[in-house]
């Protein structure tokens, strides 16, 4: 084709944002960071036991059970849907792993993935399917898999003890240069995941869908198949979260679990993901959980205060930078 | 009308306009006949069902039929429906309020600790938690325009670690005014039973017949079009939230009467679940728009007899939940089979 | 059809690339296109044409795969095929570009462009560097200074839709369909358009051609198609029309009738007083108006002209206080109405029909009687109750007034069609008995019958001494309905044309940018 020739270029296609316009943009997108690294570094000059080698892995290694079923419900929140079920199906996989340990450890790892990336891929088809909204699909999930947890456990009474010399113990107790086996796996699984958003055609879709869905479709990507996959991963994700913390208490505790759902979203929002979806990144997940976790870490380490505490500060931390970022997003559209 | 499944044509939205419904004539064609069944099961499906439950157990529930029973389930459901009421006019607005459980721990927590001031105070004190979380999450919501779900969501978090640290221990209430609002009746009529018609009834009126109501229903159907018609946008859902909160602190009151004593950890757990299923069984969609006031009381009379149902033949809690998961997904499919039939 | 149609539409079989037979196509009982054979040749532009609701756009989506016919058939290269879904047309090489722009505004440019077809790398993973290479070559042909790794949604609505364009030219298509894409473009990017589209027929390609803008039509199509209540009314070289037959066909009315008539129900120009009712000056909204100024008097209409993008909607909103303005100052009767208010607006008798019916007008789950109620609950209630009756004898006024087909005031508004609807917004609007109504494309998306009782109406509330500001992308209503025309462009006001003696291809020249030639033939126009 030949180029056309123009006498000059037209004006330049873009509104250049003003300089606040851009810091505000970088600021929302990196709030959660920089509040993470306040904390840390006020920690470290505020409480002598913070910044040992023995906190910090604790906090990595509490952070990432959590962090598993962050980074399935990434997924889910960027391709604009979300996932409520989650809490429950990490209980699940937990007693799920603790039970079948008593019978073999392959056992242990197979349960807990195969039963919660179906339920996952149940959801995930009623949602993509059925068109019924994220929201109801996933609390009657939520409702199920609680259920399920309830039903294997003579109603909550019974606790799977993982037996004492296992291997399955070693999943998330072993240690490699020091740190669990669980931080390890949690970093590969995002790492991985970082690269699958970005550079593969699966993530492509994912965020498509979540930006602008309608146009997504109209361009002929696997719309369903995509929403299909995005929550049995969740399911599945959530479900080896819970086999992980199975192993590192070696018992399936039933209560687990109540709240994760949204312990897990404040993550994802705080990390800099649009609830709405089509944009966001798996990094900002990784800060998100971590600062959660520090925040309780931190209120742990003033030891009088209360546990309810932590609640008070992750509530309120939470909305403090929902809340600039809103303000951010208004500045940067002007 | 074509009919792929959702993702192999773009949604129906994506129709020119004006190859809507043809020009109605005075008899309903076949089209809108069908379009009337489908309605009917919408709006009344759930009647139809809590009837049907009521029939079942009036055959296989020993001493189904008595004041005892219809006594005790009143007062079970009290609470979740003063709950679910606020939760509907919520999610009328397409917003959802997930810390009326937190509200709820928040009340419970108040009434012991500030009994010193007499019933009326602490109540009142209660009450007034309500009006605290509502205003902050009508002013995030209204004002600042986070999303109502991370919003409510925080506020929730917080609100339990406050209760928790508010009333550390479970304590027990022994104000006689509060006992006796928690067991007494009127006439034969328990007050917490009283305290919920009245409220249901003041809500029904308030969403058919007033202004606030004409106004929430609008935003909620079309908050760009309501803004653009002149409408106090920011105020209505201001002011949602804020009754939203008031009535889960009312229902905290209820409860800590009731039980006479407070647990912060446990008390009104799981509740906004329970208040959202109610709604959404009765008919109220989560897209906003419609607010359907005795739905809302038929949903949360429904889901209170299943459970009641199941506990009555032994029916462990893990099926209970299994079986209320089934319902809200029959529920919404149902809604959502009906809306899309009317587009 | 003529005996010259049947010849023409015999030749083009013999090479056409896309064809469709006997295409019925109906929605909930009404039909969209009846009985459609259409015919594409390789190597040809093809102008499809016809009024709101003639059928085009089904037309389009039933080629692209959107729907499926409910009859008929559609032929690829001579060979029978069978779309269940976009994905299949696109897969035998049929690329559309829309109006709306429909890529993702949160991704970047390159991603846009190779969305679904992203080059792959090492491991199979996507090769970004070779993406956004691959997207700037693509995208220098198109002369538009942009950076490929930029959201898309941070680029004008031009550049949008040059990338939209992009993507259909980067995937070697057979048939290219373009909806209206030339409303949002500059001048120079039309040109740019057509040097593209021109080149793309040179290779073989077909493509088909839908716009409003008659004029642009001669410049670049071979052939035309006419569409006018779901029916192919004529086939042929565009060569062989000129601009008054194909107005009437599009029509369908008499040739004679269109020149004395003229081509809509607008009449002749209003009486109208001496102080303005309305008084709009240097309103400046950050990145979108600068320093725009206009007046309207009590009986004109003013119509506002421009690209997409130029800002007639802003401006509207603006005024409206829908849309936030920095500064500048809106004055009704004198009197200066508090700005980024829509309160105060309506409360200065100021009423706005909103472009968007769907997203910003209708409310759908409720009836037409509180859709029409509307604006004006807060006076029909008294201590904070509604007052029913109040609210039913308004309804009951406007339903009779501007005749909205309705079988009760209780029934759903989505039940209505899109003309009915729009009444329901008019109504709503009426009710609060404005001054000044502004309206934003009042007749885009409706039925050519009511699309003339609106024309009707508009010219009758004009006369009655409403100040009116118009804006429509179809000429022919600006042209013969409004007394003024203020041009805009990119933001600001480039001139104005007197409505009086103003023909739709002045019109086209000022929007071009060129109000020089506009005047000039304006001059020629009223001399001659």
């Amino acid at each position: 084709m030949t180029a056309v020739e123009l006498s000059e270029p037209t004006h330049p296609a873009v509104s250049r944002p003003t300089t606040g316009a851009r810091a505000a943009r970088v600021l929302q997108r990196q709030g959660a960071l920089v509040i993470l690294v306040i904390v840390v570094v006020s920690a470290k000059f505020g409480f002598d036991r913070f910044a040992t080698t023995r906190n910090v892995t604790s906090i990595a290694e509490q952070a990432s059970f959590l962090g598993f079923v962050a980074l399935g419900m990434t997924f889910v929140i960027l391709s604009g849907g979300i996932d409520l079920s989650v809490g429950s199906v990490f209980a699940l996989g937990g007693v799920l792993a603790a039970w079948g340990s008593q019978h073999g450890t392959w056992l242990a790892v197979l349960l807990p993935i195969v039963v919660c990336s179906a339920i996952g891929l149940a959801q995930g088809l009623i949602i993509a399917r059925g068109g019924l909204p994220p929201f109801i699909v996933t609390l009657a999930g939520l409702l199920f898999a609680r259920g399920t947890v309830l039903a294997i456990t003579d109603e909550g009474s019974t606790t799977y003890k993982v037996p004492t010399g296992s291997a399955f113990r070693d999943f998330a107790q072993g240690e490699l240069l020091g740190v669990g086996y669980a931080v390890w796996i949690v970093v590969a699984l995002f790492a991985v995941g970082g690269v699958v958003l970005h550079r593969t055609s699966y993530g492509s879709t994912v965020l498509a869908i979540g930006g602008q869905e309608d146009a997504a479709a109209l361009m002929g990507l696997p719309v369903v198949r995509t929403k299909v996959v995005t929550y049995a991963m969740s399911g599945l994700l959530a479900g080896v979260g819970g086999m992980m913390i199975a192993s590192y208490t070696s018992s399936g505790v039933t209560i687990l679990g109540v709240g994760t759902e949204l312990e897990v979203i404040a993550a994802v929002v705080l990390g800099g993901t649009l609830l709405t979806g089509g944009s966001g990144t798996v990094l900002g997940t990784v800060v998100g959980v971590l600062l959660l976790q520090v925040i309780k870490n931190v209120i742990n380490q003033v030891g009088s205060l209360d546990s309810s505490w932590q609640a008070v500060v992750s509530g309120s931390i939470l909305l403090a930078v929902v809340t600039v970022q809103r303000y951010l997003a208004r500045i940067e559209r002007q | 009308m074509a009919d792929a499944g959702p993702a192999r044509v773009p949604t129906l939205e994506a129709i020119d306009e004006k190859f809507g419904p043809p020009e109605p004539t005075d008899q309903p064609s076949g089209y809108f006949r069908r379009m009337v069944d489908a309605d009917w099961l919408r709006r009344n499906g759930v009647y139809a069902t809590l009837a049907l439950l009521i029939g079942v157990n009036v055959v296989i529930t020993d001493n189904f039929v008595s004041s005892n029973t219809l006594r005790l389930q009143l007062v079970q459901v009290a609470p979740v429906l003063i709950v679910a009421l606020g939760m509907a006019l919520v999610i009328g607005t397409e917003g959802i309020d997930l810390s009326v459980g937190a509200t709820i721990a928040l009340a419970a927590a108040i009434i012991p600790l500030y009994i010193g001031y007499g019933a009326p105070g602490a109540i009142g004190l209660a009450l007034f938690a309500g009006v605290v979380t509502g205003s902050v999450a009508g002013l995030l919501v209204a004002g600042i325009g986070v999303q109502p779900i991370v919003a409510t969501l925080g506020i929730m978090v917080a609100g339990r670690g406050v209760a928790n640290l508010l009333g550390g221990e479970i304590k027990s209430i022994r104000d006689p005014a509060i006992v006796s609002l928690g067991t007494d009746s009127v006439a034969g009529v328990p007050y917490v039973v009283v305290i919920a018609g009245a409220v249901s009834l003041v809500v029904w009126g308030v969403v058919r017949h007033s202004t606030y109501g004409r106004q929430l229903v609008a935003i909620g159907g079309n908050k760009r079009a309501a803004e653009l018609a002149g409408l106090p946008v920011k105020r209505v859902l201001a002011t949602t939230y804020v009754v939203s909160g008031v009535l889960a602190a009312l229902a905290g009151v209820l409860l800590a009467a009731r039980s006479r004593a407070s647990d912060p950890t446990k008390i009104g757990l799981l509740m906004e679940l329970a208040a959202i299923t109610a709604v959404v069984v009765g008919g109220t969609p989560l897209s906003g728009g419609q607010v359907r006031i005795v739905g809302t009381i038929a949903g949360a009379l429904l889901i209170q007899l299943i459970g009641a149902t199941l506990i009555a033949h032994d029916i462990p809690d893990s099926t209970a939940q299994m079986v209320q998961a089934v319902i809200v997904v029959a529920a919404v499919y149902v809604q959502l089979g009906v809306r899309r039939a009317n587009r | 059809m003529s005996n010259s149609d049947t010849i023409v539409r015999t030749a083009h079989t013999a090479t056409a690339v896309l064809e469709t037979v006997g295409v019925d196509k109906s929605f909930g009982g009404v039909d969209a296109v009846r009985d459609v054979d259409f015919s594409l040749a390789a190597g040809e532009i093809r102008a499809l044409v016809g009024e709101n609701g003639a059928g085009k756009s089904t037309l389009v989506k039933v080629l692209t795969g959107v729907y499926p016919p409910d009859a008929g058939e559609i032929y690829f290269e001579g060979e029978p095929v069978t779309f269940s879904r976009p994905l299949d047309a696109q897969h035998v090489g049929i690329s559309t570009v829309y109006q709306e722009v429909n890529l993702v505004p949160l991704l970047s440019v390159a991603r846009n462009i190779f969305l679904g077809r992203e080059p792959r790398g090492r491991l199979g993973l996507v090769d970004v560097d070779e993406m956004n290479d691959r997207a700037r070559a693509i995208t220098s042909r198109f002369a538009i200074d942009l950076d490929v790794t930029e959201e898309l949604g941070r680029l004008g609505l031009g550049a949008q839709q040059m990338v939209a364009l992009a993507r259909a030219v980067s995937v070697e298509s057979r048939v290219v369909i373009m909806d209206e894409p030339t409303s949002s473009l500059e001048a120079r990017e039309v040109a740019t358009l057509f040097e593209v589209a021109r080149n793309l027929r040179d290779e073989g390609v077909g493509l088909v051609f839908v716009s409003h803008r008659l004029d642009e039509l001669w410049q670049l199509c071979d052939s035309v198609t006419i569409l006018r209540d779901g029916r192919n009314v004529h086939s042929g070289a565009m060569a062989d029309l000129d601009r008054l037959t194909l107005v009437s066909m599009m029509l369908g009315r008499d040739v004679d009738e269109v020149v004395e008539h003229g081509a809509t129900e607008f009449g002749d120009s209003h009486l109208q007083g001496r102080d303005p009712v309305l008084s709009v000056s240097d309103v400046e909204v950050r990145n979108r108006l600068h320093g725009v100024t206009f007046d309207v008097r009590p009986g004109e209409v003013v119509g506002l002209a421009g690209l997409l993008g130029s800002g007639r909607s802003e401006t509207v909103k603006a005024v409206y206080g829908a849309l936030h303005s920095q500064s500048g100052s809106v004055e009704v009767a004198g009197r200066r109405i508090k700005p980024n208010s829509v309160r105060g607006a309506l409360r200065a008798s100021v009423a706005m029909l909103s472009e968007d019916r769907k997203a910003e007008g209708i409310i759908s789950d409720l009836s037409v009687r509180d859709n029409i109620a509307l604006a004006v609950l807060s006076r029909c209630s008294r201590a904070g109750f509604v007052s029913e009756s109040a609210i039913d004898r308004l309804v009951e006024t406007f339903v009779r007034r501007l005749q909205i087909k309705v079988s009760s005031p209780r029934q759903k508004v989505r039940e209505l069609s899109g003309g009915n609807q729009q009444k329901v917004l008019l109504a709503r609007w009426l009710c609060t008995e404005p001054t000044v109504l502004l309206l934003d494309e009042p007749t885009r998306g409706i039925d050519v019958g009511a699309k003339s009782e609106v024309q009707a109406l508009i010219d009758e509330l004009a006369e009655q001494g409403l100040g009116v500001v118009l804006i429509s992308s179809e000429m022919e209503e600006l042209v013969e309905g409004a007394d003024r025309i203020v041009v805009l462009r990119d933001g600001h006001v480039e001139g104005e044309l007197d409505g009086a003696t103003l023909s739709s291809s002045e019109l086209l020249a000022a929007l071009a940018g060129d109000i020089a030639t506009a005047d000039a033939l304006a001059q020629e126009h009223a001399d001659g």
